[in-house]
């Protein structure tokens, strides 16, 4: 078989970083081709060098046969080779055909734009793909796997032999991964080559054929994936061996801490009714918009309520605004990290303080001093990893922004954690490490709830979990009766 | 340094990285307002023998002073990422309504200065209920109250100045201590203040966050309302306490005093180093922002440059900086 694509030593440095040691990587015609790493592995600069973002220290890239010419971006893509990142590339009040064709619309004899063509060409390529949006269709009315396709149509209209996919299964449901992965397969049969990013191991052995694995900026093997399973991917990707996914669990929780009585929101929260009990982590699984996010919204004070009554302690206490809440000792790390959980132009030490400065003000001022202490002491007990409590946020990788987002919360001294989708966007490695730090958090008395939309987490994290449908708690299970198949089928209604 | 952190702080190719280093966190925002001082400070020394002499700088202070002092509320707005139109027509209102009191109305100077700032803050007030209440955007809500200071200013002096001050009053705007004129106390009080409370209180915390991210403020249980509230009034504040300085230093009321202010603050801020996007800036950048401003206005004309062409010349400047720093600092 031949090679679409040929990067050969590849080097890269960062003010005297080497970001990546002579890396290689070689694209067969047709084939999916995952690249895994843990963050900071060299996968996204790999790429950028692919796409003409970045210029390469030296090595060699060879595309289609010719060397390649990466001096722009648009070189690039005009040679066949398309990125689709993980923030998408896309004017939300225009329509696909227009998104699709931006830039290069196809024009009539007065010079404006031939709309009737571009709809047309639009609709082929979608038939192509065999996906049923209107050209016509405005970006913003689409779903995000419906988003993902005209990116990947936008692709095609370049005439790309090679699609990069960063992460493209981070916000699809089950059944739109499903669509995905028979686009994909179609083109592959087309004979377009992918390369496919992705932290979900489980579907890069679903869809992919060949997987190379880089760490620390260096190539650590490339195999096919008939041959190797989940565990020595792993192995490769962190170098060592993860025996675990998750942590055992060690605390038995004690009394009840927090009780939710007919909590209800219009439209959206229908009587739902818990406990959480000390030291305790209650799992919340349910399908994207069976309202788990707005459940704790709404006991968070973030989103207002109809009815519900919240019982800490056995005490009726009132919340209506996040200050509440966390005056209550009830922290909040939202699933939007970088939109709602840090702030990402401010420095590390001011995110983590960010909601409790009285605690280190003396009379008026700020104690500098006292700060930096507090804040060092969280630092390292979380194990951020930073040169400096300067640091904006936005240079730290996913799983540091969620401690930074946890010391918040153990800064203004919550006893009550909600987690929504704690690990989502983390890599392997990291994801541990927050496990670990759940752990250690209801063994010092704290209780945990944690949304999540994966399974295998919600089993292996939760000591109890709700299942919620439609707005509604379907059922509960406590962790020795739990199971896949029991949460799914609740999940989707068909229980409870 | 870890590898992913190397590889995020640079997000552009290789020939970037020193400017990306200084737009790093550790690197002061103003960093370029300080280079472009002393570039500028070099240059007109050169140019002219008169620039450098203890007469000029005290003129050039007391020119800066009040660009400064509204500024310095700018930037507290500009830091949570809205704008302030209407510092102008506060300065006219403010300045007409306490040589009113004071001329036609026989109130003594300090009542009616008291009386002066209240109303003149009142419309920074005004500003802070409407865009923390409801979604119009800060510069349609300031627009409006622009405009409508300043009318308040022109039908409160049927349209003509009120002069007849008395030399006490005047001496605010006049008047010296020890070498320095009281303008610029009054200017360095008050950024002594402003700075204290951006980089050592809750508040000033909160704004450089509430600018970044609003959101994020919110859920750590902060009031987003309260803040704007309180900003918009800061500033109502500051061009009411220029209004008050300007009045004592012309000797009168003028309804058409400080048009175009709002430019000059605005343009103060973002020379200064301050993120016209909110989050990021400083007091002190600010002040050297005031002085470039002011040194442009000075310098050209010790040089006997056209007023028209100094126009030319200050717009070019403020764009250019910004350019500077928004060029070479990648957004996502």
């Amino acid at each position: 078989m031949d090679n679409i694509l040929e990067m050969k030593n590849i080097n890269k440095s960062f003010f005297g970083v080497r970001a990546l040691k002579s890396v290689s990587l070689e694209i067969r015609r047709g084939e999916v081709h995952c690249l895994i790493g843990e963050n900071g592995a060299g996968k996204s600069t790999l790429m950028k060098i692919l796409s003409g973002a970045y210029q390469r220290d030296s090595g060699e890239i060879v595309f289609n046969g010719k060397p390649l010419d990466t001096s722009s971006t648009l070189q690039v893509q005009q040679e066949g080779i398309s990125i689709i990142y993980q923030e998408f590339n896309l004017a939300s009040v225009l329509s696909v055909a227009e998104n699709i064709f931006m830039g290069r619309e196809p024009l009539n004899k007065f010079g404006m734009i031939d709309k009737e063509k571009m709809y047309a060409d639009t609709q082929e390529i979608l038939d192509k793909l065999g996906v049923e949006v209107s050209p016509k269709a405005l970006v913003n009315k689409l779903s995000v796997a419906e988003q993902q396709f005209v990116e990947i149509a936008k692709a095609l209209s370049f005439g790309a032999k090679l699609i990069v996919m960063d992460e493209p299964s981070a916000t699809l449901t089950p059944k739109e991964l499903e669509r995905l992965f028979a686009v994909i397969y179609d083109l592959k049969m087309k004979g377009v080559s992918i390369i496919y990013i992705s932290h979900h191991l489980d579907e890069l052995i679903e869809i992919g054929d060949r997987v190379t694995v880089l760490r620390d900026g260096e190539n650590v093997a490339t195999d096919d994936v008939d041959k190797i399973d989940k565990d020595q991917i792993i192995r490769w990707m962190v170098g060592r061996d993860l025996t675990n996914s998750y942590p055992p669990r060690t605390v038995t929780p004690g009394e009840k801490v927090l009780e939710v009585k007919k909590l209800s929101s219009e439209g959206v929260l229908k009587d739902i009714n818990f406990s959480l009990y000390k030291g305790e982590i209650l799992g919340v699984a349910g399908l994207v918009g069976a309202g788990r996010t707005e459940l704790v919204r709404a006991l968070y004070g973030a989103d207002p309520k109809d009815t519900g009554e919240i019982y800490l302690n056995k005490q009726l206490i009132n919340v209506d605004s996040p200050k509440d809440s966390i005056d209550h000792g009830i922290g909040l790390l939202p699933e939007d990290r970088k939109q709602q959980g840090v702030v990402l132009g401010q420095s590390i030490k001011n995110n983590i303080t960010l909601a409790k400065i009285d605690k280190i003000t003396k009379k008026i001022l700020i104690d500098n001093g006292q700060e930096r202490r507090e804040v060092q002491q969280y630092i390292e007990s979380l194990g951020v990893k930073t040169p400096s409590q300067e640091m904006l946020a936005r240079n730290l990788s996913g799983g540091n922004q969620q401690k930074v987002v946890l010391a918040k919360w153990m800064f203004t001294n919550s006893n009550i954690l909600i987690f929504d989708e704690p690990t989502r966007g983390i890599d392997v490695g990291a994801k541990y490490e927050i496990y670990e730090l759940m752990n250690k958090l209801t063994e010092q008395g704290k209780s945990i709830i944690m949304i999540s939309s994966e399974l295998p987490e919600i089993i292996g994290m939760s000591d109890r979990v709700l299942v919620m449908h439609k707005g509604r708690i379907s059922s509960v299970y406590d962790r020795t009766e739990l199971s896949q198949e029991k949460i799914m089928k609740s999940a989707a209604g068909e229980v409870g | 340094m870890d590898l992913e952190l190397t590889q995020k702080i640079s997000s552009s190719d290789k020939k970037n990285s020193f400017f990306e280093k200084i737009n790093n966190s550790y690197y002061k925002p103003e960093i370029y307002a300080v280079i472009g001082l002393i570039l500028l400070s070099i240059a007109l020394s050169i140019a002219s023998p008169y620039f450098f002499t203890s007469r000029n700088m005290i003129n050039l202070a007391r020119q800066v002073s009040l660009n400064a002092i509204i500024a310095t509320g700018m930037t507290f707005v500009i830091l949570t990422g809205g704008i302030d139109l209407s510092v102008g027509s506060i300065v006219a209102f403010t300045g007409t309504l306490i040589a009113g009191f004071i001329v036609n109305s026989g109130m003594s100077p300090v009542l009616a200065s008291i009386l002066g700032l209240a109303l003149g803050t009142s419309f920074g007030v005004f500003n802070g209920l409407v865009i923390s209440n409801t979604k119009i955007p800060p510069i349609i809500v300031t627009l409006g109250t622009m405009s409508m200071a300043r009318g308040a200013a022109l039908l409160y002096t049927g349209g003509s100045p009120i002069a007849g001050l008395s030399a006490g009053f005047k001496f605010i705007g006049r008047g010296y201590l020890g070498a320095i004129p009281v303008p610029v106390w009054i200017m360095v009080l008050i950024l002594a203040v402003a700075s204290v409370v951006l980089n050592k209180t809750k508040f000033g915390r909160h704004v450089c966050a509430l600018g970044d991210n609003e959101e994020t403020v919110r859920l750590s249980g902060i009031s987003v309302k309260a803040i704007k509230m309180k900003i918009y009034m800061i500033t109502g504040f500051m061009s009411a306490i220029a209004g008050l300085i300007l009045a004592a230093r012309l000797g009168s009321g003028q309804p058409l005093a400080g048009e175009g202010w709002e430019l000059d603050a605005i343009a103060a801020t973002v020379v200064g180093g301050t993120d016209i996007m909110g989050g990021r800036g400083t007091i002190i950048g600010t002040l050297i922002g005031a002085f470039i401003i002011g040194i442009i206005n000075n310098g050209l004309n010790l040089l006997n440059v056209s007023p028209y062409l100094q126009l030319v010349v200050k717009g070019a400047v403020i764009v250019g900086a910004v350019f500077v720093r928004s060029g070479v600092v990648k957004r996502k």
